[in-house]
């Protein structure tokens, strides 16, 4: 028998890997399909004195984990499209404020109620672009239950190694996957923590640039008496409509990411040395174009693909090298478009951009997919 | 000896931004005396709002101060709450923040009676965003959306947030400072969810719409409207309409054992939960 | 397990205990087969006494497609499950159903179908009509030989709740005879109730 081996659930092992991380506080709301997150926070948190907490909608949900990080405790909700929406208010507020947190989207159909019970990739863009104004995005899609956890994991260290919001955009189908697996060794796990002041509080102020663009955070109640607002600040934190500090200060949001993609952006190569077609996917779509390139494989079609383990930030650059080098790239989604309508922007006239796009609730099929990539060819 | 205001405050943060006359000052003074009586460390309290006028005053305390999104504050507060229960933590909020678009959480905040203080400044206006009428502005009176006379009913704040699970409930208002300052001072001291409405003026907003565009003019028509809560359990409805209630609606004096108090909160919430962390642990 | 992969769908209503079998099952397979497995639940808001099932996925290597595609064992205790999930099923897929709750089969189907009488079965020896899903596992074990009796049994161990390991243990014994003497049949219809099997052999 192998060691640490247990029966998961995809929405089980978010749960599992946050609290891993360090999680100890969870403000939810119920809404399907990612109600299964809430319920195992609920079972498991009070068992490492960390609290659990069913708010009265989602907009508190949002509101309470950002107030918990800032108390200095690593905070997690999951909510699915509807409940998304409303959330975005105060996930804008955790961009401007810089407020480590983790939301986990298990996506469903829409727009409105839509499809709540089935598998959608349909919170692409809105995870993208939300909430009001501009900021930065980590987002990152699994689409194994290994990878929930590993990726569980990534999110929280992002969060707070850039003091940002992070998004997991987890398929339905992945959420309600179950296996026995066996998870890594605990003490081998790579846990970050938010970098605190190294100076005396008179020293201190909360957007301190002067550490680089990710300014050292203290948490509250530990005598720093420092101020948070949504509006726009300075470096001490209070407001301005100074137009030169706001110009600089969404800069640096942007560019906290955005200097640091090397490390963020991740992604996977499969059969892609002499590939001349390439399947653009992400979620649990990219299993289903596994199959179907292996099948192409074997009719001598030369396909490959290049699926996103973070899909926000996009691997730009690479995306560009593919335009130039491939025949065409197709771009299956549980939706109408949202990625394949970027990807069409970054090969302008050099590719082809394909998309299999389904929103019927029912996954894309492998052979699906192989018809496409027979067509193209 | 004056009071030392400036003990508590972030003196490079003043003049304020509230006009001049403004009552939200009296209400942040009688809350630092109440904050001074009590020996409160400033290191261990948290002072938090969502948007608005009132929702300013935090930016001017000297101590952890969060400024939310519109009528958050409260769920905010929570998460903070919860993670560090052993910490002060008081919202200010105005009449529109608690009671509109934050009517939500301000009576989901009641029902969890979680030890925080709620300080509601209740001008009947929406001040900041340019004088719209709000939940509690009362019948007939002028407001930038309501240029014909307000047709809404009001919410009585207090018996809002009693029937909603508070274990304290005051109103006074800024006519009466001290009134004030003891009801907050109770309010913080009292181990559940207090609410404390302080009746304020906007002579700006609301005053110059409603022919009382100065401060004093403003305070008097509140002071004309002042009634006692034990006078007004003997008069009749109609001959309150409008009026300003004022006192204690629920305190641990109160009765709890009073049918109204049946669904009462019968623990303060962190400590509920932090039984339940405990019984999880024998049990594990 | 002879066969690189196996699909199995568990089927019935809410409150069957489908989605037990299925736990039981893929763990049953990962954990103790060295085989890699699967599992996903219907997915609805109706939850007591509508249609559910759950597949099962095995594979001896890794699994990339997780949904089903074609079905090698397909259990029902319900009509109303058999009527809606009777689908993606192989040719050669081997078919169970419980003549008390499922009265209708097509005709002429080319599958090897056996009726047995999991419900029946159930209340009479463990006294519950919920032990019919674990009965279900232990026959799926007995006639597909892809987990052996005693893994099955280990899995019941570690994922049935407490208590009840007595009786689920006597459910996979009692399944597993089932399907023994189901393979001694030639039929291809084949009908097994308790008469058929020697119960102080368990």
């Amino acid at each position: 028998m192998k060691k640490n081996i247990k029966f998961y659930s995809g929405a089980e092992l978010v749960a599992k890997a946050a609290i891993d991380a360090g999680c100890r506080f969870f403000g939810g709301y119920p809404i399907t399909p990612s109600s299964e997150i809430a319920e195992h926070m609920s079972k498991e948190l009070p068992k490492v004195g960390g609290t659990f907490i069913q708010m009265e909608d989602e907009i508190a949900a949002m509101g309470s984990i950002i107030g918990a990080s800032l108390a200095g405790v690593k905070s997690l909700t999951a909510t699915s499209g509807p409940g998304f929406s409303l959330k975005q208010e105060n996930l804008g507020y955790a961009y401007m404020a810089e407020v480590p947190c983790v939301i986990c989207n298990v996506m469903r159909g829409g727009p409105s109620t839509g499809l709540p019970t089935a598998l959608a990739q349909a919170d692409i863009m809105q995870a993208k672009w939300g909430t009001h104004g501009d900021h930065p995005v980590i987002a990152l899609t699994p689409a194994y239950l290994e990878e929930v956890y590993e990726l569980t994991i990534k999110a929280f260290n992002f969060s707070e190694m850039y003091r940002i919001p992070v998004i997991i955009l987890l398929d339905e189908l992945i959420a309600h996957l179950s296996t026995a697996i066996e998870l890594p060794d605990k003490d081998l796990l790579v846990i970050k923590n938010r970098k605190g002041p190294t100076v005396k509080p008179e020293k201190y102020f909360p957007y301190d640039t002067a550490y680089g663009d990710v300014p050292p955070m203290a948490d509250f109640f530990k005598g720093y008496r420092y101020h948070v607002t949504g509006l726009s600040h300075d470096k001490t934190g209070f407001p301005t409509t100074d137009p030169d500090l706001v110009q600089a200060d969404q800069e640096r949001h942007i560019r906290k990411v955005n200097a640091n993609k090397g490390k963020i952006i991740d992604f996977e190569y499969y059969k892609m040395r002499d590939a001349d077609i390439v399947i653009f996917a992400y979620g649990s779509t990219s299993r289903a174009a596994r199959v179907a390139i292996d099948k192409a494989r074997k009719l001598g079609i030369k396909v490959g693909m290049m699926r996103l383990r973070v899909i926000w930030p996009l691997p730009e650059a690479e995306i560009l090298k593919l335009c130039s080098k491939v025949k065409a790239i197709i771009v299956p989604e549980m939706n109408l478009g949202q990625l394949s309508n970027v990807i069409e922007k970054f090969a302008a006239d050099r590719t082809k951009i394909v998309g299999i796009n389904h929103v019927g609730g029912v996954p894309i099929h492998p052979s699906n997919i192989l018809d496409v990539i027979k067509e193209v060819k | 000896m004056a009071f030392d205001y400036e003990k508590y405050l972030r003196m490079e943060k003043i003049p304020h931004l509230w006009c001049p006359g403004c009552g939200i000052g009296v209400v942040l003074k009688s809350m630092l005396r109440a904050i001074d009586n009590l020996d409160w460390h400033r290191d261990d309290t948290a002072f938090v709002s969502g948007i608005g006028c009132t929702s300013r005053a935090p930016g001017y305390i000297d101590c952890n101060t969060l400024h939310t999104t519109h009528g958050r504050g409260l769920t905010f507060a929570t998460g903070i709450k919860m993670a560090k229960p052993d910490k002060n933590v008081v919202i200010f909020s105005g009449d529109g923040d608690a009671t509109a678009i934050g009517g939500n959480h301000f009576i989901h905040a009641c029902r969890r009676n979680i030890d925080m203080t709620l300080i509601i400044v209740n001008n009947n206006i929406y001040g900041m965003t340019g004088g719209q009428h709000s939940p509690t502005t009362p019948i007939g009176f002028k407001a930038s959306t309501t240029i014909y006379g307000n047709i809404d009913p009001s919410f009585d704040i207090c018996l809002l947030a009693r029937a909603a699970g508070a274990t304290y409930v005051a109103r006074s208002t800024v006519n009466n400072g001290r009134t004030l300052e003891k009801y907050i001072q109770k309010g913080l001291a009292n181990k559940g969810f207090s609410v404390i409405e302080a009746v304020s003026n906007c002579h700006t907003q609301f005053g110059r719409k409603n022919n009382m565009s100065d401060p004093i003019s403003s305070r008097k028509w509140i002071k004309d409207r002042e009634i006692p809560l034990a006078k007004a359990r003997s008069m009749k409805a109609d001959d309150l309409k409008n009026m300003v209630i004022t006192g204690e609606f629920i305190s641990e004096e109160s009765d709890m054992e009073r049918w109204e108090n049946y669904n009462r909160a019968l623990e303060e919430y962190t400590k509920a939960y932090g039984d339940l962390i405990k019984k999880v642990k024998k049990k594990k | 397990m002879k066969q690189n992969h196996y699909e199995a769908r568990f089927a019935g209503v809410g409150g069957q205990g489908v989605i037990l079998a299925g736990k039981i099952l893929a763990y049953g397979m990962v954990n103790y087969e060295e085989c890699q497995a699967l599992q996903t639940p219907t997915y609805t808001a109706q939850v007591r006494g509508g249609p559910t099932k759950v597949d099962v996925v095995i594979d001896k290597k890794h699994i990339e497609y997780p949904r089903t595609e074609n079905i090698d064992f397909f259990l029902s205790l319900h009509q109303k499950a058999f009527d809606l999930y009777f689908t993606d099923l192989k040719d050669d897929a081997i078919v169970v159903i419980d003549p008390n709750l499922t009265q209708h089969i097509p005709k002429d189907i080319p599958q090897q179908v056996f009726v047995v009488d999991l419900v029946e079965i159930a209340k009479k020896e463990m006294g519950n009509p919920l032990y019919a899903m674990v009965l279900a596992v232990g026959f799926f074990a007995g006639v597909t030989k892809l987990i052996k009796n005693k893994n099955v049994q280990k899995s019941v161990i570690d994922n049935a709740p407490k208590g009840t390991e007595v009786e689920n243990l006597k459910a996979v014994r009692i399944g597993f005879a089932l399907a023994k003497e189901a393979l001694k049949r030639k039929e291809d219809l084949v009908r097994l109730t308790l008469k058929d099997i020697d119960k102080n052999k368990l």
